[in-house]
């Protein structure tokens, strides 16, 4: 039996990751890194925002798109600097590319369940 | 220590220049394009500092905006949009030719798949500004 590959899983999420970041993030991106802090738009109140973050279904939304996106993110940039950088050490690239969207992943999962 | 061999293999890499896509325009936009991967993970730890903020109290959501309107954090955050907006736009072009979607056994446009992702982003941004905003 072959061993088991995890490629295939990983441009799975890659692609989910690319469609998440094509059309979840750009609003989420005009509200809250311009249009609420820079008051293009009042931002919402605490207790309004509070309610969105810690309802469960936002949660798991947003634990689902945060580690697509990040593994999206991961896989790209590996891809960045072997051919873009033409940086030749396969496994160091791998190892440090997955393993920072990893950690991400956790610090997700703690930061999300915090705010539940 | 490595076992001697009998005979050793060796290959012939050719070099190539770091800075080989800036020789191209194509092959420039191909790199910022990759590139734009590191603005997508820096809106995912933003995010994630809004939620945290949000989860912590009033105080430290009030925190977290005035910190979002500093101009440094501005500043990169208009360089990271710039750069989603190339994802955006490539990712949509690309799909076409990732996805043989078929519509009554006939191929469907590429210009209809493009235009119709066009709409879903619209229809997911009204939905998401509607949630959030009420």
């Amino acid at each position: 039996m072959s061993r088991p590959r995890v490629e295939p899983l990983v441009w799975l999420m890659f692609s989910g990751g690319g469609v998440m970041a094509a059309v979840f993030l750009p609003v989420l991106v005009f509200m809250f890194a311009f249009a609420f802090p820079l008051e293009w738009i009042s931002p919402p109140d605490h207790d309004h925002l509070s309610a969105v973050v810690g309802h469960p279904l936002t949660l798991l939304f947003l634990l689902g798109m945060f580690v697509v996106l990040l593994v999206h993110s991961a896989h790209r940039f590996r891809y960045t600097l072997y051919d873009g950088l033409q940086i030749k050490a396969k496994r160091t690239v791998a190892v440090l590319c997955y393993g920072t969207a990893a950690v991400g992943a956790i610090t997700t999962v703690v930061v999300l369940l915090s705010a539940a | 220590m490595s076992t001697p061999r009998a005979t050793e293999v060796r290959v012939y890499n050719r070099p190539m220049s770091t800075w080989w896509w800036t020789r191209r325009r194509t092959y420039f936009v191909f790199v910022m394009r990759e590139l734009s991967s590191i603005f997508v993970a820096w809106f995912v730890g933003f995010l994630l500092a809004f939620v945290y903020s949000v989860g912590r109290s009033e105080a430290a959501y009030q925190d977290f905006l005035d910190w979002a309107a500093t101009p440094w954090v501005v500043v990169i955050n208009v360089i990271a949009a710039a750069f989603l907006a190339l994802h955006v736009v490539t990712w949509f072009s690309l799909t076409p030719q990732a996805m043989d979607v078929r519509i009554g056994g006939q191929k469907a446009p590429a210009a209809a798949i493009i235009a119709s992702q066009y709409v879903g982003l619209a229809v997911v941004s009204a939905f998401v500004l509607w949630l959030v905003t009420r």
